[in-house]
């Protein structure tokens, strides 16, 4: 071994920064997101997986129709007419962020920015107070 | 032909995914038992290999040297291009390492009409170089949201700098996009350059063909065939903490991203990849150029064996050497001293 003053640890350091996801947290409790679903509503929009997975696509999709098309006609799922809004169509039954948005969003780091302009029902409430 | 294997070797890769996804044992197999494989093997190989070279003795100085050493003190030297001490070899391997001063360095030669041949500079090699290497480590960083509960804070701001464009939602991250354009030059520069199509082998294909094929499924993954990234995260929260679980529901696309990654990762230690660690282990790079100033002895020399300098030798065969007629630089001693 030559120069083992130099390269061990460099190795080590290598080492310890591949395996960063294995120690860091480790020995915290899991937690997969539980969001809150809607009372009294059995369906969304869309179908449970495709929810899952592309809800933002929708959303995108309704935020292109509506604000830049003027298509405000509302969408039929499950016999029941739901508006293309993000406050009027889906939080009209996933009413709280807060528990229900955030928990998978936080989970997953994604940070939209459909909160940039929108405001959840706790922080109007909130703004109300303090006017 | 050359660039034909590695083509198939990677197509057949995404194929056993794509197989895998629909078989429930193999799922599991593909989900969690081969990135542990592969992370092992990655991890394991790449310090073995480090370890060899480790055991290499470097006898020589043997440096790369592009600039004037260092000589009287009136002749102006170039302390990072013939670097005479630990500091300014530093120094070299810093650029050499963050920058990649070597690639900017980088030359090419044409022929022009006369016939007449003329040097020039070309950074693109560098450029895109750069471009590629920064983008990797971006979304390897970035993929720590996947593995790491909480999230630390510096993958967040590294998220946010990444999609600071806002653009679509899922939002397009920066460097996706460099990455794939950057790994797709240094494929169309392999196969369009008549000289570099000539140097290449499957090896040199083979790494850039896996990196592009890993960066496009995970942009499929993100864009097209879109997977749920809550039972991902459950998956590969569950790996990185040792007690994996495998939902239901996880899209194939997610499966041939995942095979490509663990195969590069086996691939890794095997293969010229290993410049990640032999870059700081070049010792064209990494030493100092002081021959002329300090005297370095081979690790291997018997010290039985003394130095015999040529005056010495000249001594012992003097006699000899004038009966053969070979020049001496001192003359035998006069003959009647001989004779005694």
């Amino acid at each position: 071994m030559y120069d083992g003053a130099k390269i061990i640890p460099g190795l080590i350091i290598f080492v310890v920064l591949s395996t960063f996801a294995i120690w860091y947290g480790a020995g915290d409790a899991k937690q997969v997101p539980k969001p809150e679903k809607p009372v009294g509503y059995t369906n969304c929009v869309k179908p449970t997986d495709f929810m899952r997975q592309s809800h933002m696509t929708l959303l995108n999709q309704w935020r292109d129709e509506v604000i830049r098309e003027g298509k405000r006609e509302q969408v039929e799922a499950g016999g029941k007419m739901y508006e293309k809004s993000l406050q009027n169509g889906c939080m009209h039954c996933h009413t709280s962020k807060e528990k229900f948005c955030d928990v998978c969003h936080s989970y997953a780091s994604v940070t939209p920015y459909c909160w940039d302009c929108h405001m959840s029902a706790k922080k109007i409430k909130g703004l109300e107070e303090a006017i | 032909m050359k660039v034909l294997y590695p083509f198939i070797a990677v197509l057949a890769l995404v194929a056993v995914a794509l197989v895998g996804s629909q078989i429930s044992g193999l799922q599991y197999l593909l989900g969690v038992a081969l990135p542990y494989l592969a992370f092992a093997i990655f991890l394991g190989g790449f310090v073995y290999r480090v370890l060899q070279w480790a055991k290499t003795p470097v006898p020589f100085r043997i440096p790369t040297t592009c600039g004037q050493e260092k000589s009287l003190s009136w002749i102006k030297r170039d302390p990072l291009d013939c670097p005479n001490n630990k500091l300014e070899v530093v120094g070299r391997m810093f650029l050499e390492v963050f920058l990649f001063r070597s690639l900017f360095r980088n030359t090419k030669a044409e022929i022009g009409e006369g016939p007449q041949l003329s040097y020039g500079s070309s950074k693109y090699l560098w450029l895109f170089g750069i471009l590629f290497h920064y983008s990797f480590l971006v979304i390897v960083l970035r993929h720590l949201r996947l593995f790491t509960e909480p999230i630390p804070l510096f993958v967040k701001v590294i998220e946010f700098g990444d999609g600071i464009l806002q653009l679509g939602a899922p939002t397009i991250y920066q460097t996706d996009l460099v990455l794939l354009g950057a790994v797709a030059f240094l494929l169309g520069r392999r196969l369009i350059m008549p000289q570099l199509r000539y140097l290449s082998l499957p090896a040199d294909y083979f790494p850039l063909l896996l990196i592009f094929s890993i960066g496009l499924s995970g942009i499929l993954m993100r864009w097209v065939f879109r997977v749920d990234i809550v039972a991902v995260k459950q998956l590969t929260d569950g790996i990185a903490s040792f007690s994996p679980v495998l939902p239901d529901g996880i899209g194939p696309m997610f499966f041939v991203h995942v095979v490509l990654v663990c195969t590069l990762l086996i691939y890794f230690p095997f293969s010229k990849l290993m410049h990640m660690g032999g870059v700081f282990l070049s010792p064209t790079r990494n030493m100092s150029n002081n021959n002329r100033a300090v005297r370095h002895i081979n690790p291997w020399n018997d010290p039985n064996i003394k130095p015999h300098s040529y005056a010495a030798y000249e001594d012992e065969f003097r006699e000899f050497m004038v009966e053969a007629g070979l020049p001496v630089e001192k003359e035998l001693p006069p003959a009647e001293k001989k004779e005694e």
